[in-house]
């Protein structure tokens, strides 16, 4: 898999390899479309092998309405993308959508979630996302094995989560599958553009395509431009323990705890400004230790066999940005980072849309121009 | 599977049980070489398959004798030192959460 | 020698921390206390000595014959270290280095169940070696072992294999532990040697340096007594163990002809390698070393890493043996003593000289050694699909080259990303060469160019209960709780 063809054309390149162009890429090609990738190599900032693997509906969408529904349309829509990618490769995912709880470990927190909730929904009418606030007691009912120390939790039903590991396995092997050409080590210096279509430069060669869908995380701040996009991306650090294989007594993924389907216990999720530096620091897991011992005594005797950080890929209002460029038509970046939640959208609804020509009516809010609105006087 | 040579130093004889079976070794053997004293070659079965699995490295790295002693789980056998009246039981797949 | 023995009794500071108390990590401490400075001697084996000089104050072997006058050396570094006041803790487990805001390092350790954190103005890691991974059909078998594994349990506990035994492999230690074996009683039914009979032709040009070295008096005389009482059959080419739930027997294939030998114990040894981990969670570069043939801590004529003020001694940083490994623990010692201010830079040059003569003449014919018992092709990167490569996730040799293949990955993370190996609680110390391997062989790279895993800590397992009950800083807690 070195072969790295100088010059060659395709329909249309995707920048990036991870769950977010791995996605892509899927979308575009069972849309009947030739598809490239364009990736880098085995050591890349990588989101899509930290990630918490939550599909979560609960919390998301405080300041934009329309990022609150696009993330409950995608929790509906995962059903179907764990279908078509078992169908296409034989990977079982492992998605499910038990409902998902946010527990707290002081009045404070559950106080600032319950206000957080009603704010979310006096948005607008989100009388159909269901959510509870619940005190220890009930929260004890539902998930027997907390602590004394959890005051309360919300809960939706709408949450649930995937092993996200197996999911971005399971979209470059249906990718593979569906033809897509996967080019690893390729990062791509340049891109410009003319009647044709566009032309992507690299130390790798160069490759001509229609269309180009930049789904390079942190990469596309440097790249968006190249093409008149806009993506002001920034790293947001985020560390995660993983524990030995333990019986399965986790339901029901939570914000910062969930048991894998392997067994493994994930603790999150922290998160830091700390640039592009991805050192794992002792003391994150000590407090991220410390609170998930509260939250679930039981824990306390495994033991960590696995910590890792990673770089979130924040925009600067933490929302998605979908967005194809006016003056180099054909151009479109997606950046986001709940890749793994979206990951339903982007393979059905969002690839299938820019086979179609263009991003619908109903992704302009997340435009990058909404980083450019001046200000009221 | 494992004997002890002739001529080697004696050494006090420690009670421990594992399974629920009473067994002796000596004082300074580590849990790993005290069963393979025993004629135990299976300590665990995997969390993945199942398979049996035994000591192999000795030395702290390869995890594969992994024991629960006294009622904690996945413990790495080799290094452990036995002790007078050590519970060990075979670890059986994935650990549970509150012990083996 | 002041010996832990439980956490509270460790400082909160040392000049000096070592892990490891083998032949490198001894050295290292008892030059650094005699020097006057405070040194920590962090090991998590209950005994000191390393793996070659394992359990050398407690042995319940008693005839200095069995394990030959080499391992015996082992006691004078232990007796060195006594009369200092080198703090010794041993079942201590180091599970993190990094920096710390002081200019020096905070390790985190754990000894009986419970974790501190404690700070060091020099890291000297002498963490010693490992077997290298030695992949062939039914190596998860209850009965195989590494001979090493075999070494340890006759030294630590005077315990010998009970059964047929069969000894697989290549390498000095291979006939080292044959003869070994043999002299405690063992029955030896076969000794299977793997060398390719080609590397003569690699290692013949590094001839003329292994016969001024001192490996080779003792070289031929080992492999002079296992060959004259041992079953030898060599040019073996494969290699599988045989049974359903426990080893029954192994299938040996030479000259293209197979045949199955029964037995009860297998094991398999083809060199060793450098024990990275601990190396590489704390960042320091590492590079593919083409003659042994293994990934290996980057280190300069100091032994310091590319991070200052951690030194790597030892086979930690590139296999030389015991009494190199002393040697360069010796000098490890100094240049820390010199980064602390103990010494100038000329005293430190004037200390070690007589120490870096006997360095190079004690890797004298190693590179002969290396050349001649480098592993053959298809004992690194195991042909059989259905050969499990990370015993742990049990993924096996057909999942890594068919996912490099099918599905373009080129490297190891993004391949412990797919399938898990190297996920699992010995942190790939158990796969990660022969993954590294088969992705090069299927890409046709070199394994330099394949990379290796990026390790994290806590190197080795640590309970939550532990990490939770470490002091916590408010820039941690707002960073999580929010």
């Amino acid at each position: 898999m070195t072969v790295q063809n100088g010059n060659s054309e395709t329909d249309i390149v995707v920048v990036g390899g991870g769950v977010v162009g791995g996605a892509m890429a899927l979308g575009l090609a069972r849309g009947g479309a030739r598809v490239t990738v364009l990736d880098e190599g085995d050591v890349a900032f990588r989101a899509s092998r930290g990630n918490f693997a939550l599909v979560w509906v609960q919390s998301k969408g405080l300041g934009m309405p329309d990022y609150a529904m696009w993330s409950r349309r995608s929790a509906e829509q995962w059903h179907a993308l764990a279908r078509v990618l078992h169908e296409d490769t034989g990977i079982d995912v492992a998605h499910s959508q038990p409902g998902g709880f946010m527990l707290c470990l002081s009045e404070a927190e559950l106080e600032q979630r319950r206000q957080t909730m009603q704010r979310l929904h006096n948005q607008m009418s989100l009388s159909d996302f269901p959510y509870e606030i619940l005190d220890h007691d009930e929260t004890k009912r539902r998930l027997p094995d907390i602590g004394k120390d959890v005051v309360g939790s919300v809960y939706s039903p709408l949450d649930g989560h995937v092993n996200s590991l197996k999911l971005f396995r399971a979209l470059r092997d249906a990718s593979a599958r569906r033809g897509v050409d996967y080019r690893p080590n390729c990062t791509v210096d340049s891109i410009t553009s003319d009647a044709g279509g566009f032309r992507l430069k690299g130390a790798f060669g160069e490759i001509a395509a229609g269309k180009v869908v930049l789904a390079a995380g942190l990469g596309n701040a440097r790249l968006a431009p190249m093409v008149g996009l806009d993506a002001p991306v920034k790293p947001s650090k985020g560390q995660i323990i993983v524990t030995e294989k333990t019986d399965a007594f986790l339901h029901n993924p939570m914000v910062t705890i969930r048991q894998t389907d392997e067994g493994g216990i994930m603790i999150g999720d922290s998160q830091e400004d700390r640039g592009f530096d991805t050192v794992v620091g002792q003391p994150i897991l000590s407090v991220m230790a410390e609170r998930a011992v509260r939250m679930f005594p039981r824990l306390a005797g495994l033991n960590v066999v696995r910590s890792w950080s990673a770089l979130r890929v924040m925009s600067p209002d933490g929302f998605p940005i979908y967005d194809q460029s006016l003056s180099h038509p054909g151009a479109f970046v997606v950046t986001c980072h709940s890749g793994v939640t979206l990951a339903a959208n982007h393979v059905l609804t969002l690839a299938p849309a820019i086979l179609a020509g263009g991003l619908p009516d109903t992704l302009d809010a997340f435009s990058a121009r909404r980083f450019h609105v001046p200000a009221h006087a | 599977m494992f004997r002890l040579m002739h001529e080697a130093k004696p050494a006090e004889a420690l009670g421990f049980t594992f399974d629920g079976r009473a067994l002796t070794a000596r004082a300074g053997d580590t849990v790993a070489a005290a069963l393979l004293a025993n004629g135990i070659q299976a300590c665990r079965q995997t969390p993945v398959s199942g398979a049996d699995r035994g000591p192999y490295c000795m030395m702290g790295v390869c995890f594969e004798c992994l024991v629960v002693i006294d009622g904690v789980g996945n413990r790495q056998g080799c290094l452990v030192p036995l002790r007078e009246g050590m519970r060990i039981e075979t670890q059986a797949g994935r650990r549970h959460p509150d012990g083996g | 020698m002041i010996t832990i023995e439980t956490i509270g009794q460790v400082a909160e500071h040392y000049d000096i921390a070592v892990v490891g108390a083998g032949p490198a990590g001894l050295a290292a401490a008892s030059r650094a206390a005699e020097l006057g400075l405070s040194v920590l001697l962090a090991d998590e084996n209950p005994a000191p000595g390393g793996q070659i000089y394992r359990a050398i104050t407690t042995t319940p072997v008693t005839k200095r014959a069995v394990l030959g006058e080499d391992y015996w050396k082992g006691g004078a570094l232990v007796d060195r270290l006594r009369p200092t006041n080198a703090a010794y803790a041993p079942g201590c487990t180091v599970w993190s280095v990094a920096p710390d805001e002081a200019g020096g390092f905070e390790l985190g350790l754990s000894l009986g169940g419970q974790a501190r954190l404690i700070a060091a103005g020099q890291v000297i890691l002498a963490t010693g070696a490992q077997e290298r991974p030695f992949p062939i059909p039914g190596w998860t078998l209850p009965g195989v072992m590494t001979a090493g594994a075999a070494q340890i349990a006759l030294k630590a506990s005077g315990l010998v294999p009970s059964g047929r035994t069969v000894i697989a492999g290549c390498g000095p230690l291979l006939y080292l532990l044959a003869g070994q074996l043999a002299a405690a009683g063992a029955n030896i039914v076969a000794v299977l040697d793997t060398t390719p009979r080609r590397n003569w032709l690699a290692a013949i040009a590094a001839f003329p340096g292994f016969l001024r070295s001192p490996y080779l008096a003792k070289g031929l005389k080992l492999m002079a007594a296992a060959r004259g009482r041992l079953p030898f059959k060599t040019g073996v080419t494969a290699l599988a163990a045989g049974g359903s739930d426990k080893l029954t027997g192994v299938t040996v294939t030479r000259g293209g002809a197979s045949e199955t030998i029964p037995c009860d114990a297998l094991l398999l040894h083809q060199g060793v390698i450098p024990g990275i981990n601990l190396a590489n969670a704390a960042g320091c570069a590492q590079h593919f070393d083409t003659v042994q043939h293994c990934w290996t801590p980057t280190v300069d004529d100091w032994f310091a890493s590319s991070i200052p003020g951690i030194a790597i001694a030892g086979d930690g940083a590139g296999i030389g043996g015991a009494e190199s490994a002393a040697l360069r623990g010796e000098i490890a010692a100094l240049d820390a003593a010199r980064r602390l201010g103990r010494l100038s830079e000329a005293e430190r040059n004037e200390k070690a000289a007589p120490t870096q003569a006997e360095l190079a003449r004690s890797l004298r014919g190693r590179r002969f050694l290396d050349l001649l018992y480098r592993p053959a092709p298809q004992f690194l990167a195991p042909p059989a699909d259905e050969t499990i490569v990370c015993r742990c996730e049990e993924v096996t040799a057909g999942q890594i080259r068919d996912t490099a293949r099918r599905l373009g990955v080129t490297g190891p993370n993004q391949m412990k990303a797919f399938l898990r190996c190297g996920m699992g609680p010995c942190q790939g110390r158990l796969c990660g060469p022969t993954v590294v391997e088969l992705i090069a062989q299927e890409r046709g790279v070199s394994a330099e160019e394949t990379g290796y895993y990026r390790l994290r800590p806590p190197v080795k397992p640590v309970t939550l209960a532990e990490l939770a009950a470490l002091p916590p800083t408010d820039a941690a807690i707002k960073a999580v709780v929010r």
